[in-house]
Protein backbone atom coordinates (compact mmCIF):
# COMPACT_ATOMS: atom_id res chain seq x y z
CA UNK A 1 0.00 0.00 0.00
CA UNK A 2 1.26 3.35 -1.14
CA UNK A 3 1.15 5.50 1.65
CA UNK A 4 0.97 9.16 1.81
CA UNK A 5 4.02 8.87 4.29
CA UNK A 6 5.96 7.29 1.52
CA UNK A 7 5.26 10.46 -0.71
CA UNK A 8 6.97 13.00 2.01
CA UNK A 9 9.86 10.44 2.61
CA UNK A 10 10.96 9.94 -1.19
CA UNK A 11 10.59 14.18 -0.83
CA UNK A 12 12.83 14.48 1.75
CA UNK A 13 14.90 11.53 0.27
CA UNK A 14 15.40 13.28 -2.61
CA UNK A 15 16.42 16.93 -1.29
CA UNK A 16 19.14 15.09 0.96
CA UNK A 17 20.36 13.04 -2.38
CA UNK A 18 20.67 16.21 -4.23
CA UNK A 19 22.01 18.20 -1.36
CA UNK A 20 24.93 15.19 -1.36
CA UNK A 21 25.29 15.91 -4.86
CA UNK A 22 25.53 20.06 -4.29
CA UNK A 23 28.27 19.48 -1.23
CA UNK A 24 30.27 16.24 -3.60
CA UNK A 25 30.17 19.11 -6.55
CA UNK A 26 31.72 21.80 -3.90
CA UNK A 27 34.24 19.67 -2.97
CA UNK A 28 35.25 18.96 -6.41
CA UNK A 29 35.53 22.65 -7.44
CA UNK A 30 37.37 24.15 -3.81
CA UNK A 31 39.65 21.31 -4.88
CA UNK A 32 39.96 22.21 -8.33
CA UNK A 33 40.38 26.05 -7.35
CA UNK A 34 42.92 25.31 -5.06
CA UNK A 35 44.92 23.48 -7.49
CA UNK A 36 44.29 25.51 -10.62
CA UNK A 37 45.08 28.60 -8.55
CA UNK A 38 42.17 29.80 -9.60
CA UNK A 39 40.87 32.82 -7.24
CA UNK A 40 37.68 33.37 -9.03
CA UNK A 41 36.15 30.42 -8.61
CA UNK A 42 37.14 30.00 -4.84
CA UNK A 43 35.72 33.08 -4.22
CA UNK A 44 32.37 31.75 -6.14
CA UNK A 45 32.34 28.57 -3.67
CA UNK A 46 32.52 31.44 -1.11
CA UNK A 47 29.58 33.25 -2.31
CA UNK A 48 27.61 30.24 -2.28
CA UNK A 49 28.27 28.14 0.83
CA UNK A 50 24.63 29.48 1.88
CA UNK A 51 23.23 27.45 -0.74
CA UNK A 52 24.20 24.32 1.16
CA UNK A 53 23.23 26.03 4.68
CA UNK A 54 19.71 26.54 3.79
CA UNK A 55 19.37 22.83 1.98
CA UNK A 56 20.69 21.38 5.60
CA UNK A 57 17.62 24.03 7.20
CA UNK A 58 15.35 22.61 4.86
CA UNK A 59 15.70 19.30 5.22
CA UNK A 60 16.02 19.39 8.89
CA UNK A 61 12.10 21.41 9.24
CA UNK A 62 10.87 18.78 6.97
CA UNK A 63 11.98 15.85 8.76
CA UNK A 64 10.51 17.24 12.02
CA UNK A 65 7.40 18.05 10.05
CA UNK A 66 7.68 14.26 9.58
CA UNK A 67 7.52 12.86 12.87
CA UNK A 68 5.57 15.30 14.04
CA UNK A 69 2.81 14.95 11.96
CA UNK A 70 3.37 11.22 10.70
CA UNK A 71 5.19 9.99 14.12
CA UNK A 72 6.99 7.26 11.81
CA UNK A 73 8.58 4.09 13.43
CA UNK A 74 11.07 1.11 12.61
CA UNK A 75 12.23 2.00 9.33
CA UNK A 76 10.75 4.63 8.51
CA UNK A 77 11.89 6.29 11.86
CA UNK A 78 15.41 5.39 10.45
CA UNK A 79 14.90 7.43 7.19
CA UNK A 80 13.87 10.05 8.77
CA UNK A 81 16.61 10.18 11.54
CA UNK A 82 19.39 9.16 8.82
CA UNK A 83 18.87 12.34 6.64
CA UNK A 84 17.88 14.59 9.95
CA UNK A 85 21.68 13.33 11.46
CA UNK A 86 23.76 12.88 7.79
CA UNK A 87 22.75 16.58 6.73
CA UNK A 88 24.54 18.02 9.47
CA UNK A 89 27.50 16.21 8.48
CA UNK A 90 27.18 17.39 4.86
CA UNK A 91 26.86 20.45 5.92
CA UNK A 92 29.78 20.49 7.74
CA UNK A 93 31.99 18.95 4.79
CA UNK A 94 30.46 21.45 2.86
CA UNK A 95 32.08 24.27 5.09
CA UNK A 96 35.27 22.69 4.84
CA UNK A 97 35.48 22.80 0.96
CA UNK A 98 34.17 26.64 1.56
CA UNK A 99 37.84 26.26 4.38
CA UNK A 100 39.45 25.28 1.41
CA UNK A 101 38.44 28.14 -0.75
CA UNK A 102 39.49 30.55 1.44
CA UNK A 103 43.20 28.96 1.63
CA UNK A 104 43.13 29.28 -2.27
CA UNK A 105 42.82 32.72 -2.00
CA UNK A 106 45.21 33.06 0.80
CA UNK A 107 47.86 31.24 -1.01
CA UNK A 108 47.52 32.97 -4.25
CA UNK A 109 50.94 35.30 -4.73
CA UNK A 110 53.07 33.23 -2.92
CA UNK A 111 55.49 30.75 -3.42
CA UNK A 112 54.80 27.54 -3.94
CA UNK A 113 55.48 24.07 -3.63
CA UNK A 114 54.87 22.25 -6.82
CA UNK A 115 55.40 18.80 -5.22
CA UNK A 116 53.40 19.47 -2.49
CA UNK A 117 50.40 20.45 -4.29
CA UNK A 118 50.79 17.58 -6.71
CA UNK A 119 49.79 15.23 -3.69
CA UNK A 120 47.30 17.69 -2.65
CA UNK A 121 45.16 17.32 -5.86
CA UNK A 122 45.63 13.19 -5.57
CA UNK A 123 44.20 13.74 -2.18
CA UNK A 124 41.66 16.05 -3.56
CA UNK A 125 40.60 13.87 -6.52
CA UNK A 126 40.12 10.67 -4.25
CA UNK A 127 38.05 12.67 -1.30
CA UNK A 128 36.38 14.17 -4.27
CA UNK A 129 35.93 10.36 -5.18
CA UNK A 130 34.87 9.66 -1.62
CA UNK A 131 31.91 12.08 -1.49
CA UNK A 132 30.40 10.41 -4.61
CA UNK A 133 30.86 7.26 -3.18
CA UNK A 134 29.03 8.01 -0.20
CA UNK A 135 26.30 9.84 -1.37
CA UNK A 136 25.79 6.87 -4.00
CA UNK A 137 25.85 4.10 -0.99
CA UNK A 138 22.80 6.41 0.46
CA UNK A 139 20.88 6.45 -2.54
CA UNK A 140 21.17 2.47 -2.90
CA UNK A 141 21.00 2.11 0.59
CA UNK A 142 24.09 -0.13 1.14
CA UNK A 143 25.39 -0.51 3.89
CA UNK A 144 28.58 -2.64 2.08
CA UNK A 145 29.36 0.07 0.39
CA UNK A 146 29.14 2.47 3.02
CA UNK A 147 31.34 0.44 4.85
CA UNK A 148 34.26 0.39 2.34
CA UNK A 149 34.63 3.92 2.80
CA UNK A 150 36.83 3.60 5.65
CA UNK A 151 39.16 2.03 3.30
CA UNK A 152 38.99 5.36 1.60
CA UNK A 153 39.50 6.96 4.26
CA UNK A 154 42.77 5.21 5.53
CA UNK A 155 44.66 6.15 2.13
CA UNK A 156 43.47 9.78 2.45
CA UNK A 157 45.38 9.90 6.21
CA UNK A 158 48.45 8.33 4.55
CA UNK A 159 48.00 11.51 2.02
CA UNK A 160 47.40 13.97 4.88
CA UNK A 161 50.76 12.76 6.88
CA UNK A 162 52.70 12.92 3.78
CA UNK A 163 51.56 16.49 2.66
CA UNK A 164 52.00 17.67 6.29
CA UNK A 165 55.83 16.02 6.48
CA UNK A 166 56.55 17.58 3.15
CA UNK A 167 55.16 21.03 4.11
CA UNK A 168 57.24 21.30 7.50
CA UNK A 169 60.50 19.85 5.53
CA UNK A 170 60.24 22.43 2.73
CA UNK A 171 59.79 25.11 5.56
CA UNK A 172 63.15 23.91 6.97
CA UNK A 173 64.86 24.40 3.75
CA UNK A 174 63.48 27.36 2.92
CA UNK A 175 61.11 29.77 5.07
CA UNK A 176 59.77 31.72 1.99
CA UNK A 177 57.28 29.17 1.31
CA UNK A 178 55.89 29.49 5.11
CA UNK A 179 52.33 30.78 3.75
CA UNK A 180 51.75 28.17 1.09
CA UNK A 181 52.99 25.60 3.36
CA UNK A 182 50.66 25.76 6.12
CA UNK A 183 48.60 26.68 3.72
CA UNK A 184 48.64 23.30 1.87
CA UNK A 185 48.67 21.78 5.76
CA UNK A 186 45.15 23.49 6.55
CA UNK A 187 43.79 22.34 3.60
CA UNK A 188 44.97 18.54 4.40
CA UNK A 189 43.28 19.13 7.58
CA UNK A 190 39.98 20.03 5.62
CA UNK A 191 39.83 17.28 3.10
CA UNK A 192 40.35 14.89 6.24
CA UNK A 193 37.88 16.72 8.16
CA UNK A 194 35.53 16.26 4.93
CA UNK A 195 36.60 12.41 5.02
CA UNK A 196 35.73 12.15 8.92
CA UNK A 197 31.53 13.64 7.92
CA UNK A 198 31.53 11.10 4.67
CA UNK A 199 32.71 8.07 7.37
CA UNK A 200 29.70 9.49 9.78
CA UNK A 201 27.38 9.52 6.97
CA UNK A 202 28.14 5.96 6.26
CA UNK A 203 27.64 5.08 9.83
CA UNK A 204 23.79 6.39 9.43
CA UNK A 205 23.86 4.27 6.06
CA UNK A 206 24.46 1.44 8.27
CA UNK A 207 22.13 2.57 10.93
CA UNK A 208 19.41 3.09 8.22
CA UNK A 209 19.83 -0.56 7.09
CA UNK A 210 20.09 -2.56 10.27
CA UNK A 211 19.48 -0.35 13.50
CA UNK A 212 22.82 -0.50 14.61
CA UNK A 213 24.83 2.59 15.71
CA UNK A 214 28.49 1.96 14.91
CA UNK A 215 31.53 3.77 14.60
CA UNK A 216 33.04 2.41 11.16
CA UNK A 217 36.79 3.00 12.21
CA UNK A 218 36.48 0.98 14.89
CA UNK A 219 34.61 -1.97 13.11
CA UNK A 220 37.73 -2.28 11.09
CA UNK B 1 11.04 -16.27 36.70
CA UNK B 2 8.05 -18.77 36.49
CA UNK B 3 4.97 -17.17 34.52
CA UNK B 4 1.51 -16.40 36.48
CA UNK B 5 -0.18 -17.32 33.36
CA UNK B 6 0.56 -18.62 29.53
CA UNK B 7 -1.60 -20.90 27.00
CA UNK B 8 -0.34 -23.55 24.84
CA UNK B 9 -1.15 -24.51 21.76
CA UNK B 10 -4.68 -22.88 22.83
CA UNK B 11 -7.07 -22.62 19.85
CA UNK B 12 -10.68 -21.26 19.96
CA UNK B 13 -13.15 -22.45 17.14
CA UNK B 14 -16.39 -20.01 16.87
CA UNK B 15 -18.77 -22.93 15.30
CA UNK B 16 -16.23 -24.53 12.19
CA UNK B 17 -14.44 -21.16 11.83
CA UNK B 18 -10.56 -21.31 13.66
CA UNK B 19 -10.59 -17.97 15.03
CA UNK B 20 -7.25 -18.78 17.40
CA UNK B 21 -4.61 -21.03 15.73
CA UNK B 22 -2.42 -22.26 18.19
CA UNK B 23 -1.07 -19.44 20.49
CA UNK B 24 1.77 -20.35 22.98
CA UNK B 25 2.46 -17.33 24.94
CA UNK B 26 3.21 -16.58 28.90
CA UNK B 27 3.05 -13.96 30.77
CA UNK B 28 5.46 -13.23 34.32
CA UNK B 29 4.18 -11.19 36.92
CA UNK B 30 4.08 -7.91 36.83
CA UNK B 31 4.10 -5.48 34.12
CA UNK B 32 2.36 -4.53 30.64
CA UNK B 33 1.47 -6.75 27.76
CA UNK B 34 -0.10 -4.71 24.68
CA UNK B 35 -1.62 -6.91 21.96
CA UNK B 36 -1.92 -5.14 18.75
CA UNK B 37 -2.67 -6.24 15.47
CA UNK B 38 -5.71 -5.41 13.00
CA UNK B 39 -10.10 -5.59 13.33
CA UNK B 40 -10.30 -9.59 12.92
CA UNK B 41 -6.93 -10.75 14.06
CA UNK B 42 -8.33 -12.44 17.42
CA UNK B 43 -6.25 -10.61 19.80
CA UNK B 44 -9.61 -9.89 21.37
CA UNK B 45 -10.74 -13.28 21.80
CA UNK B 46 -7.27 -14.44 22.97
CA UNK B 47 -7.90 -11.84 26.14
CA UNK B 48 -11.51 -12.92 26.59
CA UNK B 49 -10.37 -16.50 26.64
CA UNK B 50 -7.64 -15.54 30.00
CA UNK B 51 -10.80 -15.11 31.97
CA UNK B 52 -13.55 -17.61 30.14
CA UNK B 53 -15.23 -14.71 29.16
CA UNK B 54 -15.34 -16.51 25.82
CA UNK B 55 -18.18 -19.06 27.81
CA UNK B 56 -20.53 -17.10 27.73
CA UNK B 57 -20.90 -17.00 23.31
CA UNK B 58 -22.34 -19.91 22.57
CA UNK B 59 -20.64 -22.49 19.71
CA UNK B 60 -17.51 -21.78 21.18
CA UNK B 61 -14.51 -24.88 21.30
CA UNK B 62 -11.59 -24.04 23.00
CA UNK B 63 -8.46 -26.30 22.96
CA UNK B 64 -5.24 -26.24 24.19
CA UNK B 65 -4.10 -25.18 28.02
CA UNK B 66 -4.44 -21.96 29.69
CA UNK B 67 -2.48 -22.54 32.52
CA UNK B 68 -3.02 -19.70 35.53
CA UNK B 69 -0.18 -20.58 38.45
CA UNK B 70 0.27 -23.78 36.78
CA UNK B 71 -3.71 -24.58 36.74
CA UNK B 72 -6.00 -25.20 33.85
CA UNK B 73 -8.65 -22.99 34.02
CA UNK B 74 -11.05 -25.00 31.93
CA UNK B 75 -10.90 -27.61 34.26
CA UNK B 76 -13.70 -28.40 35.47
CA UNK B 77 -12.87 -27.78 39.39
CA UNK B 78 -12.53 -24.10 38.33
CA UNK B 79 -14.65 -21.55 40.04
CA UNK B 80 -15.90 -18.87 37.24
CA UNK B 81 -16.27 -16.16 39.77
CA UNK B 82 -13.30 -16.72 41.70
CA UNK B 83 -11.68 -17.03 38.23
CA UNK B 84 -12.52 -13.80 37.65
CA UNK B 85 -11.78 -12.14 41.20
CA UNK B 86 -8.14 -13.32 40.36
CA UNK B 87 -8.62 -12.09 36.40
CA UNK B 88 -10.55 -8.88 36.21
CA UNK B 89 -11.29 -7.23 33.13
CA UNK B 90 -11.92 -3.71 31.54
CA UNK B 91 -14.01 -3.12 28.91
CA UNK B 92 -14.04 -0.67 25.65
CA UNK B 93 -17.10 0.60 26.79
CA UNK B 94 -17.14 1.75 30.45
CA UNK B 95 -19.67 -0.34 31.77
CA UNK B 96 -20.40 1.26 35.59
CA UNK B 97 -23.78 -0.39 37.31
CA UNK B 98 -26.18 1.81 37.42
CA UNK B 99 -25.21 2.54 41.53
CA UNK B 100 -23.55 4.70 43.53
CA UNK B 101 -19.81 4.70 42.87
CA UNK B 102 -19.34 3.20 45.96
CA UNK B 103 -21.22 0.09 45.30
CA UNK B 104 -20.04 -0.04 41.79
CA UNK B 105 -16.45 -0.46 43.45
CA UNK B 106 -17.49 -2.17 46.61
CA UNK B 107 -19.51 -4.33 44.06
CA UNK B 108 -17.35 -7.24 44.46
CA UNK B 109 -16.80 -7.48 47.92
CA UNK B 110 -20.40 -7.55 48.66
CA UNK B 111 -20.86 -10.35 46.43
CA UNK B 112 -18.30 -12.45 48.53
CA UNK B 113 -20.14 -11.50 51.83
CA UNK B 114 -18.29 -8.72 52.88
CA UNK B 115 -20.22 -6.25 54.69
CA UNK B 116 -18.46 -5.06 57.56
CA UNK B 117 -18.31 -0.87 56.53
CA UNK B 118 -15.06 0.09 57.98
CA UNK B 119 -13.22 -2.67 55.64
CA UNK B 120 -15.73 -1.61 52.75
CA UNK B 121 -14.88 1.97 52.96
CA UNK B 122 -11.11 1.33 53.43
CA UNK B 123 -11.35 -0.52 49.91
CA UNK B 124 -13.23 1.60 47.64
CA UNK B 125 -11.17 4.50 49.15
CA UNK B 126 -7.47 2.37 48.57
CA UNK B 127 -9.06 1.58 44.96
CA UNK B 128 -10.39 4.52 43.56
CA UNK B 129 -6.81 6.06 44.58
CA UNK B 130 -5.08 3.59 42.96
CA UNK B 131 -7.56 4.06 39.85
CA UNK B 132 -6.37 7.64 40.04
CA UNK B 133 -9.77 8.66 40.35
CA UNK B 134 -10.43 9.47 43.98
CA UNK B 135 -10.31 13.03 44.28
CA UNK B 136 -11.87 13.92 41.55
CA UNK B 137 -14.94 11.73 42.70
CA UNK B 138 -14.57 11.57 46.79
CA UNK B 139 -17.18 13.98 47.35
CA UNK B 140 -19.93 12.81 45.80
CA UNK B 141 -19.13 8.84 46.48
CA UNK B 142 -22.89 8.06 46.79
CA UNK B 143 -23.93 9.81 43.19
CA UNK B 144 -24.58 7.15 40.70
CA UNK B 145 -21.46 6.05 38.30
CA UNK B 146 -23.05 7.22 35.34
CA UNK B 147 -23.23 11.38 35.52
CA UNK B 148 -19.67 10.92 35.83
CA UNK B 149 -17.51 11.38 32.45
CA UNK B 150 -16.44 8.38 30.50
CA UNK B 151 -12.76 8.79 31.29
CA UNK B 152 -14.26 8.83 35.34
CA UNK B 153 -16.67 5.89 34.63
CA UNK B 154 -13.88 3.87 33.24
CA UNK B 155 -11.40 4.23 35.88
CA UNK B 156 -14.00 3.60 38.34
CA UNK B 157 -14.43 0.55 36.31
CA UNK B 158 -11.10 -0.27 36.46
CA UNK B 159 -11.52 0.51 40.79
CA UNK B 160 -14.06 -2.18 40.65
CA UNK B 161 -11.78 -4.40 39.55
CA UNK B 162 -9.07 -3.35 41.86
CA UNK B 163 -11.35 -3.58 44.83
CA UNK B 164 -11.43 -7.69 44.63
CA UNK B 165 -7.72 -7.43 44.73
CA UNK B 166 -6.85 -9.66 41.51
CA UNK B 167 -3.56 -10.78 39.96
CA UNK B 168 -4.08 -10.31 36.50
CA UNK B 169 -5.90 -7.25 34.58
CA UNK B 170 -7.32 -7.44 31.25
CA UNK B 171 -7.97 -4.51 29.43
CA UNK B 172 -10.12 -4.57 25.78
CA UNK B 173 -9.18 -1.21 24.38
CA UNK B 174 -10.24 0.80 27.63
CA UNK B 175 -9.75 4.23 26.01
CA UNK B 176 -11.18 3.53 22.45
CA UNK B 177 -14.16 5.46 23.60
CA UNK B 178 -12.20 8.44 25.54
CA UNK B 179 -11.06 11.68 24.23
CA UNK B 180 -7.05 11.91 24.62
CA UNK B 181 -7.06 13.63 28.42
CA UNK B 182 -8.53 10.64 29.72
CA UNK B 183 -6.84 8.15 27.50
CA UNK B 184 -3.81 9.83 28.95
CA UNK B 185 -5.23 9.66 32.70
CA UNK B 186 -5.95 5.87 32.18
CA UNK B 187 -2.40 5.38 30.52
CA UNK B 188 -1.03 6.91 33.46
CA UNK B 189 -2.84 4.66 36.16
CA UNK B 190 -1.79 1.29 34.22
CA UNK B 191 1.72 2.82 34.47
CA UNK B 192 1.03 3.19 38.17
CA UNK B 193 -0.35 -0.65 38.40
CA UNK B 194 2.24 -2.55 36.22
CA UNK B 195 4.57 -3.00 39.17
CA UNK B 196 1.76 -4.66 41.54
CA UNK B 197 -0.40 -6.24 38.88
CA UNK B 198 0.34 -8.38 35.80
CA UNK B 199 -1.47 -6.22 32.48
CA UNK B 200 -2.45 -7.84 29.33
CA UNK B 201 -4.09 -4.69 27.31
CA UNK B 202 -5.95 -4.96 23.75
CA UNK B 203 -5.47 -1.92 22.08
CA UNK B 204 -5.86 -0.22 18.51
CA UNK B 205 -3.97 3.09 19.26
CA UNK B 206 -0.24 1.74 18.72
CA UNK B 207 1.13 4.70 20.21
CA UNK B 208 -0.65 3.55 23.32
CA UNK B 209 1.35 -0.03 22.84
CA UNK B 210 4.71 1.93 23.10
CA UNK B 211 4.18 4.32 25.39
CA UNK B 212 3.13 2.27 28.45
CA UNK B 213 3.46 -1.72 27.14
CA UNK B 214 6.84 -3.10 28.74
CA UNK B 215 6.10 -5.71 25.90
CA UNK B 216 3.90 -6.15 22.64
CA UNK B 217 2.75 -9.00 20.87
CA UNK B 218 1.54 -8.97 17.27
CA UNK B 219 -1.16 -10.78 16.36
CA UNK B 220 -2.57 -10.89 12.72
CA UNK B 221 -5.08 -14.27 11.26
CA UNK B 222 -5.38 -15.73 14.63
CA UNK B 223 -1.50 -16.27 15.18
CA UNK B 224 1.06 -14.43 16.93
CA UNK B 225 3.37 -13.16 14.28
CA UNK B 226 6.10 -11.82 16.70
CA UNK B 227 6.30 -11.00 21.07
CA UNK B 228 8.74 -9.13 21.99
CA UNK B 229 9.96 -6.44 24.06
CA UNK B 230 8.32 -2.63 22.82
CA UNK B 231 11.11 -1.03 21.73
CA UNK B 232 12.24 -3.60 19.86
CA UNK B 233 8.73 -3.81 18.29
CA UNK B 234 8.41 -0.08 17.46
CA UNK B 235 11.93 0.31 16.52
CA UNK B 236 13.54 -3.07 14.93
CA UNK B 237 11.13 -5.93 14.38
CA UNK B 238 11.92 -9.05 13.47
CA UNK B 239 9.31 -9.89 10.89
CA UNK B 240 7.72 -7.85 7.96
CA UNK B 241 4.62 -8.40 8.61
CA UNK B 242 4.94 -6.73 11.99
CA UNK B 243 6.75 -3.89 10.66
CA UNK B 244 4.24 -2.88 7.87
CA UNK B 245 1.70 -3.18 10.38
CA UNK B 246 2.74 -0.95 12.69
CA UNK B 247 3.80 1.83 10.09
CA UNK B 248 0.41 2.00 8.39
CA UNK B 249 1.13 -0.45 4.91
CA UNK B 250 -1.84 -2.66 5.92
CA UNK B 251 -4.44 -3.03 8.51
Amino acid sequence: MRRLFDEELDELDNGFTEMGILVSNVVQQSVDAFINHDRQAAQNIIDHDHDINEREIQLESKSFEIIALYQPVTTDLREVVTILKAVSDLERAGDHARNIAYSTIDVKGNTRVAEIETELAEMGQLTTKMVKQAIQAYVDKDEEAAKTLVEVNEQLTAFHDQILRASYDNIAKDTGVLIAAMNYNKVADDLIRIADYLINVGEWIVYLKTGQIVELKLMK
Amino acid sequence: MSAILETHDLHVYYGKKEALKGIDLSFNEGGITALIGPSGSSKSTYLRTLNRMNDLIPDVTVTGDTLFRGQNIYSPQIDLVTLRKEIGMVFQQPNPFPFSIYDNVAFGLKLAGNQNREYLDQVVETSLKQAAVWDEVKDHLHDSALSLSGGQQQRVCIARVLAVSPDIILLDEPTSALDPISSSQIESTLLKLRADYTIIIVTHNLQQASRIADRTAFFMNGEVVEIDETKKIFMNPAKKATEDYISGRFG
